[in-house]
């Protein structure tokens, strides 16, 4: 076999990706983008209420994106799937990267794609905290304003589409 | 089953081709410029390829000059026009679309003190010549535009294009890596001064390429040595790979017709049906297109992601996406026919060629709606 470009755990995810698609009633959505190349995705998620804790029930991603931006949303959902929301925000992109095979396997203008999934995932649970008012933590408040400003951009590069939907 | 779609990078050399140069490696071994039998046994076999690619080009042979590639063949044209003529003035215009190699030799110049002009394409990808008119001004010293486009195999007016270079004055070089040996060249009735193109695009081996300079036209060399080619090119010969040339350019001429009529049968059974999967479109010309050439995007996915399941699946394509670029930018070929860069994204070239059959055609058509509609579940557009 001729040796693929990527690392054997992002060429495991992008063959056989878990987890993606979309939840129809979820409880919150993120949504987060890579200004470079345009790279959009979006995280769904599912949240139960258990003994004051709120956990993780169902996660699913959707991407416009590479093979990493794919493997990386695929790996992102398994890792937090049935983990408390505090628990989830812990996940470090450094986490991410190390288990995609670490910065040495991945092609440093790519570094940015497998990190966006935790962006999409931020902003889902900022939506969560903001939809049943929950206090938000500083960090996610902070992170969200960043996001925010790199979405309205993507949304405007991706104008076409989101008309091309709407006529579907 | 594997199923290579991507002849506009490069073909297989041909058997026959393969065949002709062996005797070149370990028996005929000797170097053109030795006086002895061995030297000449190189030598002639050098000057027998350089009569058959100059009868296909309809050139003299000492036309006729030996490159390591067709970049190499390209920067030599553009660089050492440049170099040759910087009394006459410092203006050369390209085209927008051109190969990365004649625009960064483009670019390398203007930090030399030229100056470039790029010259626009409509939707299809074709120049405007009236637009080129304009561009021309006394100190213009070269016009580079390519025969036909490698992303979307759109074919230019060169004959018209050559046609206002010779009236103005000016030299005119075509890069032809994509179209030599596929469709007809004729550097006299394309008014032509220099043209460059390649082996490998036409089943011959890597590593070998050429540029036809017009008897009399002014360049500087890029390699000083030995003075092989004529003095404008210095450097051992590559005989097998020139032999292999040769081949590869006699056995183009002979087939081309047939083989042309073969190829568009294919490609347009192909593009048939890759064009019933939804929201798919065609770049590049309708007509004036290379035979074996198909450019398609498809809305709502990425074309990295495409090529890497079609991969999976034993086919091998290209995609003009930004996610598989060095510098994340898209096509510029794409962007210049005025495709948005999210449309550029989800961009898939299928180029066939002469070892391609029905079979592998059918394969695709059978395979790439389910990779498109897989990547297309999975996209955050196109909701329902």
């Amino acid at each position: 076999m001729v040796k693929l470009p990527y690392s054997k755990e992002i060429i495991r995810h992008f063959k056989n990706p878990k987890n993606l698609g979309r939840i129809k009633n979820p409880d919150a959505i993120g949504e987060a983008g890579n200004l470079v190349c345009g790279d959009t995705m979006r995280i769904y998620l599912k949240v139960k209420e258990k003994n004051g804790k709120r956990i993780i029930s169902d996660v699913k991603g959707e991407v416009f994106g590479c093979v990493v931006a794919l493997a990386n949303t695929s790996l992102l959902t398994t890792m937090v799937k049935g983990k408390r929301l505090e628990d989830a925000l812990k996940i470090k992109k450094e986490d991410l990267i190390r288990k995609l095979g670490g910065r040495s396997k991945i092609p440093p203008i790519k570094i940015h794609c497998s990190i966006l999934a935790l962006d999409a995932l931020h902003e889902a649970i900022y939506n969560y905290y903001k939809n049943n008012k929950l206090p938000i933590p500083k960090s996610l408040e902070k992170e969200h304003e960043r996001i925010k400003a790199s979405i309205k951009i993507i949304e405007r590069r991706h104008k076409e589409f989101l008309e091309l939907e709407r006529r579907l | 089953m594997k199923v290579y779609m991507d002849y506009a990078a490069t073909t297989p050399t041909d058997p026959r081709v393969l065949r002709a140069m062996l005797p070149y490696f370990s028996k005929k071994f000797g170097n053109t410029m030795s006086l002895h039998y061995a030297g000449r046994e190189a030598k002639d076999a050098v000057e027998n390829a350089r009569e058959i690619i100059a009868n296909l080009i309809n050139s003299k042979p000492n036309e006729v000059i030996f490159t390591s590639s067709a970049t190499e063949a390209n920067n030599f044209a553009l660089k050492g026009i440049a170099f040759a003529n910087k009394q006459k003035g410092k203006h050369i215009i390209v085209s927008s679309i051109e190969h990365a190699c004649v625009l960064e030799s483009a670019k390398w110049l203007k930090k030399q003190g030229f100056e470039v002009s790029y010259l626009k394409v409509d939707k299809f990808g074709l120049v405007d010549l009236n637009e080129l008119e304009k561009m021309i001004r006394k100190d213009t010293i070269l016009v580079s535009v390519m025969h036909a486009n490698n992303e979307i195999g759109t074919i230019e007016p060169i004959e018209e294009i050559g046609k206002i270079c010779k009236e103005k004055g000016v030299l005119f070089h075509t890069d032809a890596a994509q179209s030599f040996g596929k469709i007809e060249i004729d550097v006299k009735r394309m008014n032509v001064d220099l043209l460059t193109a390649s082996s490998h695009k036409i089943y011959g081996p890597k590593g070998v390429g050429f540029i036809f300079i017009r008897e009399g036209v002014e360049i500087e060399a890029l390699l000083h040595g030995g003075g092989h080619e004529f003095g404008l090119r210095s450097s051992t010969l590559n005989v097998p790979g020139i032999v292999g040339l040769g081949e590869a350019a006699r056995i183009a001429k002979k087939e081309m017709k047939k083989e042309g009529e073969k190829l568009k049968r294919l490609r347009e059974r192909l593009e048939k049906n890759v064009l019933k999967i939804e929201n798919s479109h065609l770049n590049g010309h309708p007509e004036k297109r290379l035979p074996n050439i198909s450019n398609f995007w498809f809305d709502f996915i990425e074309g990295e992601a495409l090529v890497m399941y079609l991969d999976m699946k034993g086919i091998a394509a290209s995609t003009g996406s930004a996610c598989s670029s060095q510098t994340l930018e898209p096509s510029h070929v794409l962007l210049a026919i005025g495709l948005k860069p999210h449309e550029a994204q989800g961009s898939l070239r299928l180029s066939i060629g002469r070892f391609t059959t029905k079979k592998e055609v059918d394969y695709v058509i059978e395979v790439l709606p389910e990779v498109v509609e897989k990547l297309r579940k999975i996209s955050p557009f196109k909701g329902k």
